[in-house]
This record gives structure tokens, sequence and C-alpha cells, in this order.
């Protein structure tokens, strides 16, 4: 047996690695573009003072987001995913009794705010990001993006792509609960 | 025709496949910068494509991209710092050759530690192998089987009757 180690070390080596990739592969094409980390898990949200979209709220500052846990969701009016998931959007402002703030990106305002009075404007504030530089420097590369911020201002999770109620249910809300313990 | 124009024919036959994403208005005035900027690009992957980088890719968001880059350049940054400053947003993944890290030990060295393995157990195998088969010894020896002094024997026979 020892003899025949280093014939079967290098075997079970590359095996090993096989599977592994065979599943990460399987993991991508199952969860999309999904898979990609964001960077910005555990480190604070980045600076930034978007403009209010909305006359009678304000606009997404990084300061405000602290004291509270808070879900900071990227939209724009001509996503189409965004229209799917703003009922779950809603339930987390009006049911969950949570801060959801909106960041409006690059989008025309009017176009938002008609699309808001359409739909219904759950959120507690909204900045503009005409130019999609706050997008980037929040690592944003899919519409809509929801990420969960903790009461110190820190980023705890993102989520790409439209949230549906296995995401508001496995991810989200059990994270603010724990988050507010 | 001359051989001129037709080089310059074909030249601009084969000109669309050389183009870039790249756009008129976003291309810089400096070229130095702007050849840097073409390098970066190429390096940075296309988040929303995934497997283009940011130079060929006529995703919105590359070109938001390959603008930041251009800014960040003609702010003074080196390549090194605009990379960081793109890679501190999107995380490594956004780079199309993974730098050495601890997660990515394994795609850097996994194959040199194969080979070495395999290089081993090469040597182990002639090593341990059976020095020189018995028969071979004996034949070197000038030694025959009784089987084989029994049919020589009968060979050297038949020949003697003949």
């Amino acid at each position: 047996m020892m003899r025949r180690l280093p014939f079967i070390l290098p075997l079970v080596l590359f095996a090993g690695l096989a599977i592994y990739f065979v599943f990460g592969l399987q993991r991508a094409s199952e969860v999309g573009t999904e898979f990609v980390p964001s960077a910005l898990i555990g480190k604070p949200f980045p600076e930034m003072n978007l403009a209010p979209l909305q006359p009678n709220k304000p606009g997404l500052k990084t300061a405000d987001l602290k004291g509270q846990i808070s879900v900071v969701n990227v939209f724009a009016s001509w996503c189409v995913p965004c229209r799917a998931e703003h009922p779950m959007i809603t339930r987390l402002a009006e049911k969950e009794g949570l801060n959801v703030i909106g960041l409006n990106y690059k989008d025309k305002p009017e176009d938002a705010r008609n699309w808001l009075d359409e739909l219904g404007d759950p959120y507690m504030a909204i900045g503009i990001d005409r130019d999609g530089r706050g997008g980037i420097d929040l690592g944003v590369y899919g519409v809509p993006e929801t990420y969960v911020v903790d009461q110190e201002g820190i980023i705890r999770f993102r989520h790409v792509g439209p949230i549906q109620l296995r995401h508001l249910e496995d991810d989200i809300l059990p994270l603010v609960e724990e988050l507010s313990q | 025709m001359t051989i001129r124009k037709l080089i310059l024919i074909l030249s601009l036959l084969f000109l669309p496949l050389s183009a870039q994403a790249v756009q008129p208005d976003e291309i810089l005035d400096d070229p130095v910068l702007e050849e840097r900027a073409r390098v970066i690009s190429e390096d940075l992957r296309c988040l929303v494509c995934q497997n283009q980088s940011i130079d060929d890719s006529d995703a919105d968001l590359a070109r938001d991209l390959r603008i930041i880059v251009r800014e960040r350049l003609v702010a003074g940054d080196s390549n090194y710092e605009v990379l960081e400053f793109i890679v501190a947003r999107y995380g490594n993944y956004v780079l199309l050759d993974p730098p050495m890290n601890i997660q990515t030990l394994i795609l850097w060295i996994g194959p040199l530690i194969i080979f070495l393995l395999g290089s081993l157990a090469v040597v182990f195998w002639y090593r341990g192998r059976n020095p020189v088969p018995e028969i071979v010894e004996e034949v070197q020896k000038g030694k025959l089987s009784a089987a084989e002094e029994k049919r020589l024997k009968e060979i050297l026979g038949e020949e003697g009757d003949q």
C-alpha cells in the first residue's frame, strides 16, 4: 500500500479538485449571476450623499444609516424585475417595519416618481443616483440589488436580482432578527 | 490593381474584427494614458457578461467602469491604484487574472504539487521495480532452463540425424 501511495495520491488530489470544480460550476449555473460575492460584506456602507427623489422624503446619506438596521434597495423604473420584487420591498417596509431606503439607479427622476406613484412608495428615503456612481461605489452590477446594513452602518448581506419570498424568509428576516438581538 | 491597394482593401475588410467596444467619446487625448487605460481595462471583468473584459463589452456598466478607469488615470493614479479602486468595490472576482492569495493558492500551486507527486511516483516506480527478471539473468549467464536444455538437445539430435 505504501509503495502505491505515490501513484494514488495525485489521482485522489485530481479527483478532489475535479469534484470541487463540478460543484462550483453547478452552483454558478443554479444561482446565475448571484454567486459573485460582494467585496463589501463586513465593510462600512460607502460614503455617499444622494439628493432626495421625493420632495417629502430625505435622500440617501450614509450617516443616516447608523442607529438602526436598514435595507438598501437599488432600483430603477426601467428595470423589469424591480417591478416583480416591489411587493416584497413593500412588505419589508410595511409589515416588517424595517428602515427601507431606495437608491434610484441611473433613472430619470420623473420616471422614477411616476413608477412609485403607480406601484406605491414604500421607501423611507430615496437617493437619486443619476450617473450610477453611487451604485459603482456599492459594487452594483445588476439591478435590482438589496443590501442589509446593520446599526453600525456595516453591510451584512447583499442579494442580486429580485427579492422573492424565500429570500425574505430564508435570508433577510433571520439576519435582521439576529442583528436586532 | 496594385498590391498596395489590395493590402489596403484587405486591412479595411478586417478592421471590424479588431474594433473594440471603446466609444470615441471615451478615448483620452493623451495617447500614453489611453494606452494604460486599455491595458487596465483588458484585465477587468465585465460583471454583467462575466467572460468578457470591460474593454470588449458593450454593457453600460462596462462603459461606466472604462470611464472611471480613465478618470482615475487622469487624476494621477498608478495602474495598480486604479485596479485597487475597482477591486475595493467589486472584489477580486473583477480581475481576469486572479492574484495569488490564500483563496486562490490552490489554483496557483495545485498543478505544481500534482506534478511533483507524479514525478515522485515515477522515481519510486523505477526504484521499486524488480531489478532484473530471473530468466533474463540466466540467459545473460548463458544458463538454460531444464525445458530449454531438453529442447536444445532435441534440435541438436535431429540435426545430428540428418
